[in-house]
């Protein structure tokens, strides 16, 4: 099991960020009674947005707008632990640990109801580069074109998940985490693709998808 | 009328079929970058090269006839067929590697992936087998084969992607045939395509897409 240990230095910092969130968090899922999940004013929807915040950029990913059928996927990934990545197991397995189904359809119907918002953190000098390798691919690098999947906006479709708008430093890091092994039971393309990837084009194509919406 | 246009169907097919068959031997792609671009062709096309629901539908090539692949790839590289995405990675393919691709992707046969609306098959199985007399569209049988694994330039269908030959039969006249300069075997469906009204599109689609 990979831990925590394997993280980037420049990332230490969010963790103690989180730290003392973590208790808070853990506290209130495992005490809250969900009678309707998937409301503003409901205890489940608060525990989220306790790090994911309602709207544009918050210390954990953006989840307005996001597909629903990737946010129900990835809440069960969470739950049954296949889905590893550090922050994953630090976060999000206590807080998923006791969701029921419902509550789990209720979160993700909300969340994917909300109008996204673009975090436009990323290096705005790098966009074209991004742009290119996102519409077109880098054929003789055997770097498909993300935007057969994730579509020409980036706005996803059913469990393929919304990319554009997230903050580039959880987009980078997920593509950073894919090559590195991180959550390799969601299965093939994305593992193999991110391999392939140098640093500077996961900076780029996340730099791009940051500003779009 | 009718009889004459299959004559002329026939006609442009067996040409199509001669030029296929007289494919010479060729020099062979270097057998490593031949893996690395296959793994590529899958990270879209699927593990098996099954196919996948992407944002668009991304077709089975698994199984698929090696002189129709080959030929949709030059398609894409010559502008009779438009797809921005398959013209760039046309664009990185010698020769070789196209044949050393269609050959590999000839060779797998997983199963359909499915995901069809499955009532509409029956309707479906008659279309393919029986045409649509009425409005004078062949049997689809009488070409892509009774088991629809096509031959030669004609493709499988399959197990292929419901809502990829839904697509595809939409979008005939506005992607296949493009460059007027370089008419291809693509003209052989148009009249088809056309004729084809959306639900017998979408019947056929699901009929041929549970095809192993």
């Amino acid at each position: 099991m990979p831990g925590i240990s394997q993280f980037s230095n420049g990332r230490r910092y969010q963790v103690t960020g989180f730290a003392s969130l973590k208790l808070v968090i853990t506290a209130a899922v495992c005490s809250a009674t969900f009678v309707v999940a998937g409301r503003a004013e409901s205890p489940a929807v608060h525990n989220c947005t306790w790090c994911h915040s309602t709207q544009g950029v918050a210390p954990a990913p953006r989840l307005a707008g996001q597909t629903y059928q990737y946010l129900e996927n990835q809440l069960a990934d969470f739950r049954t632990h296949r889905r590893d990545n550090p922050l994953s197991i630090q976060y999000m397995w206590d807080a998923t640990a006791n969701l029921s189904t419902q509550s789990t359809r209720d979160l993700a119907m909300y969340f994917s109801r909300m109008p996204p918002k673009a975090a436009g953190d990323g290096d705005a000098e790098l966009v074209a580069m991004g742009k290119k390798i996102y519409q077109e691919g880098l054929p003789d690098s055997n770097i498909v074109a993300c935007v057969v999947c994730h579509g020409p906006n980036a706005e996803g479709v059913g469990q393929i998940p919304r990319l554009s708008g997230l903050a580039s430093s959880y987009l980078k890091r997920r593509l950073e985490q894919w090559g590195q092994g991180y959550h390799a039971a969601a299965g093939p393309p994305m593992p193999d693709i991110a391999r392939k990837l140098s640093p500077e084009q996961m900076e780029a194509i996340a730099s791009y998808l940051s500003f779009i919406r | 009328m009718s009889s004459l246009k299959l004559i002329l169907q026939i006609a442009i097919l067996t040409v199509a079929l001669a030029g296929a068959a007289a494919a010479d031997e060729r020099p062979a792609a270097p057998k490593a970058s031949v893996q690395a671009k296959l793994s590529y062709c899958k990270d879209c096309h699927g593990p098996s090269a099954q196919g996948y629901f992407g944002f668009f539908p991304i077709p089975r090539l698994a199984g698929q006839q090696t002189a129709y692949l080959e030929n949709q790839l030059r398609a894409f590289l010559e502008h009779r067929r438009t797809n921005n995405v398959m013209f760039n990675v046309a664009h990185a393919l010698s020769p070789e590697m196209m044949a050393a691709l269609a050959l590999s992707l000839h060779q797998l046969n997983p199963l359909p992936i499915g995901g069809a609306p499955r009532q509409l098959a029956a309707e479906g199985k008659r279309i393919f087998e029986d045409g649509v007399p009425d409005a004078n569209v062949a049997a689809c049988a009488a070409c892509h084969g009774p088991e629809a694994t096509g031959t030669g330039e004609i493709p499988r269908l399959a197990g292929q992607l419901y809502p990829y030959v839904v697509k595809e039969l939409t979008n005939w006249g506005i992607e296949r045939g493009q460059n007027a300069a370089k008419p291809d075997t693509s003209a052989v469906m148009s009249p088809v395509a056309h004729s084809l009204s959306k639900s017998q599109i979408e019947a056929v689609a699901a009929f041929v897409s549970y095809l192993k």
